[in-house]
């Protein structure tokens, strides 16, 4: 991958940006395993309420895993994820409490096809928070003009380009108001010219002081907006820092092959 | 006229019938009709010949004859003076009651059977495994025998309901009665008739029906109306005015006000000597062919809504769990509402089966058009030629319904793709 994507974006300090004392989410000791397959080993990972996280890592090393435990899309067997004070486990309340805190986008989008941009939309606000349909339908316009795309909402997911698809996916998950976003390789199914406007609503969101944790093979942006990198290989976490420190001075071997790799020198 | 677009004017050949692509289709097509009229008509005339030489000259006048035989379970009068051609009317109401009802529970059962049988509760979903195999590899004509067999030996007689001691007594305050021979139930009555409507010699139907109908039909009519309003009233301002119920008197209002001039009340069955007199029922014949067709056919339901259901990738369950909907929200909200897309085609053909599996009707005895036309009135008048080409072309006629009304649906529904 490249960071010519942000050749032409203003660029950010994210170091102006505030990263709070307060905890957002807390994993101590988690793992998990397939079967007999540890995907994930002694996992520690504390984030602060602002902070921009990149997690990179070769393909198979369980950064999908690790980002899917925080919403319970997978379940971890040991160890311990407190996310905004609760602490998932098989309850169900829990779980609905920490979701409908957590919004996450996905790499194939997974907009819902039957439904047009708008009820995309405001689905889960009128299910899950109760809202009235017409401020859910307001919520909703007000997102998609965030994400540029307010002109479609009476269009159906089949009929937008990808990088459009995937900005509605943002207003999606951004109309349950939550406090903390994960992405999970958001524009790694997109051609070239439509990674820019995703990461573009992304830095966006990142200058409102979100919380986001990023999966992505987009080291411009990790450069540009994160204030950590996490370097995952083998179900670990091998090392984390500041962006410029991680891409500098990379202090383990594997990160130093796997940058050599990505970076293409 | 030729404009500087057109392309230029080419010369007709008579090879190009067959090998260009404009006319090449088009070709085959005219000499596949023509082949196929040819056959027919050799067909006919073959037949006619041989009837001919047979001394049986086709003919359909039998069908003004009267019958003679009697109907048990019928939805319109008749009796055993009635004529063949209403027997065969009384038969085919009761082939489309028997293919409705089955059509509507059989999809209820398969759409649950269907997903339980994906339900992460294992001791449920091999249930549902068990159900759905044993059903759907065993002949659904035993099916039908045996849930006749369970009904006659099982339910108790209207005997059982006489004495101020009854071994078996009436359900839903004192309105069912569950007995051997059939379930009897209230029947809707007038009080005032407004007369009968003749179409055509042979058939009244009630002018209270039809009344009933045209008000309820006009009152919906009136409350979509209502809210298309309300609708533009949306876009215009924003703010939708409340008008559900405003639209649900509309609908009701009138049919109830018609109802109560008409003196509508519901006739109670009542044991009267040695059986249940008053109010209507359903023979054991039609429950154990509605039950077995339903649950037969719900195996193959529950089978295509599971792989209706499978179609959908993960990612869209994902998405809307990630969102915080619950399991049986997606399930109704995400799920199904795109899997209808993929389940819609083959249960077009279960319901086509199922109506065609109805006519196994004759093997309890219940009356369908097989039962009257296809049986008693071809035995008594020995047209077997004319009663079976009739018989096809009501179930044609029948299939052909459903088909286009679950296309349109189908149709409807579709997914909108760039
Ligand atoms: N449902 C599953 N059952 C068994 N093994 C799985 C399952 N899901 C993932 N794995 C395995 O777990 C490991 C980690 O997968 P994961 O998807 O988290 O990797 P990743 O770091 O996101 O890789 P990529 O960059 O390719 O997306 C992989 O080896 C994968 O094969
Ligand atoms: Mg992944």
């Amino acid at each position: 991958m490249t960071d010519t994507a942000f050749d032409t974006t203003p660029a950010i300090d994210p170091a102006a940006l505030k990263v709070s004392d307060e905890v957002a989410i807390e994993i101590s000791n988690m793992n998990k395993w397939y079967g007999s397959f540890h995907v994930l080993r002694d996992i520690d990972l504390t984030v602060h309420r602002g902070e921009r996280i990149v997690i990179a890592g070769p393909s198979g090393s369980g950064k999908s895993t690790m980002i899917r435990c925080i919403n319970r899309l997978e379940e971890h067997q040991s160890g311990k994820i407190i996310v905004d004070g609760t602490e998932l486990t098989s309850d169900l309340k829990n779980i609905d409490k920490i979701r409908s805190e957590v919004g996450m986008c996905f790499q194939h989008f997974n907009l819902f096809p039957h439904l047009t941009i708008l009820e995309n939309c405001t689905l889960a606000p009128i299910w899950v928070r109760k809202t009235p349909k017409k401020e859910a339908v307001e919520t909703a316009m007000h997102f998609l003009e965030k994400v540029k795309i307010p002109d479609q909402a009476n269009k159906y997911p089949g009929q937008l380009s990808g990088g459009q698809q995937q900005r509605v996916a943002i207003a999606r998950s951004l109309c349950m108001k939550p406090r903390i976003m994960l992405f999970d390789e958001p524009t790694s199914a997109l051609d070239p010219e439509m990674i820019k406007e995703v990461l573009d609503t992304m830095i966006e969101l990142a200058q409102e002081g979100m919380t986001m944790i990023c999966v992505t093979h987009e080291m411009g942006f990790a450069r540009q907006v994160a204030n950590r990198v996490i370097f995952m290989d083998q179900g670990q976490i091998v090392e984390q820092n500041e962006p410029e420190e991680f891409f500098n001075n990379p202090r383990s071997e594997r990160t130093k092959l796997f940058l050599s790799q990505i970076l293409g020198h | 006229m030729t404009t500087l677009t057109d392309p230029p004017a080419e010369s007709f050949k008579l090879s190009m019938l067959v090998y260009d692509t404009r006319y090449r289709s088009i070709t085959f097509q005219i000499l596949a009709l023509v082949a196929v009229l040819l056959l027919f008509g050799w067909l006919t005339m073959n037949t006619a010949q041989n009837l001919n030489d047979l001394g049986k000259e086709p003919s359909f006048s039998f069908l003004g004859e009267s019958a003679g035989y009697d109907i048990n379970q019928r939805l319109i009068d008749y009796s055993s003076q009635s004529t063949h051609l209403r027997a065969a009317f009384v038969g085919l109401l009761n082939t489309l009651l028997v293919a409705a009802m089955g059509c509507a529970t059989a999809t209820v059962i398969g759409v649950i059977v269907g997903v339980l049988r994906l339900s992460g509760n294992w001791l449920v979903a091999r249930l549902m495994t068990v159900y759905v195999e044993m059903f759907r590899n065993v002949p659904v004509l035993m099916w039908i025998v045996l849930c006749m067999a369970i009904l006659i030996e099982a339910m108790p007689p209207p005997s059982a309901f006489r004495g101020d001691d009854p071994d078996a007594t009436m359900k839903l305050f004192d309105s069912v009665a569950i007995t051997n021979r059939g379930v009897y139930i209230p029947e809707p009555l007038f009080s005032r008739s407004l007369g009968d409507f003749h179409v055509g010699a042979a058939f009244d139907v009630s002018i209270n029906l039809i009344a009933i109908l045209i008000v309820l039909g006009a009152s919906i009519f009136v409350a979509r109306g209502i809210a298309r309003r309300a609708d533009a009233k949306q876009e215009a301002t924003g703010l939708r005015p409340r008008t559900w119920h405003t639209r649900l008197a509309v609908i009701v209002l009138p049919t109830v006000v018609l109802l109560a001039i008409l003196g509508f009340h519901l006739g109670y069955p009542e044991l009267k000597g040695f059986n249940f007199a008053g109010g209507t029922y359903m023979r054991n014949s039609l429950i154990a062919l509605w039950l077995a067709l339903s649950l037969y056919t719900a195996a193959f339901i529950a089978e295509i809504v599971r792989a209706g259901i499978l179609a959908i990738s993960s990612g869209q369950t994902e998405a809307a769990a990630a969102l915080g909907l619950r399991n049986n929200r997606i399930m109704s909200l995400v799920v199904l509402p795109q899997a209808m897309r993929v389940i819609i085609p083959p249960l077009i053909s279960q319901y086509l089966n199922l109506t065609k599996n109805s006519s196994l009707a004759i093997a309890v005895g219940y009356m369908d058009i097989t039962g009257t036309l296809m049986g008693i009135t071809l035995n008594q008048t020995g047209r077997e030629l004319e009663t079976v080409l009739l018989g096809m072309l009501v179930y044609l006629a029948i299939s052909l319904i459903i088909s286009g009304v679950m296309n349109w649906y189908n149709n409807r529904v579709k997914l909108v793709e760039r």
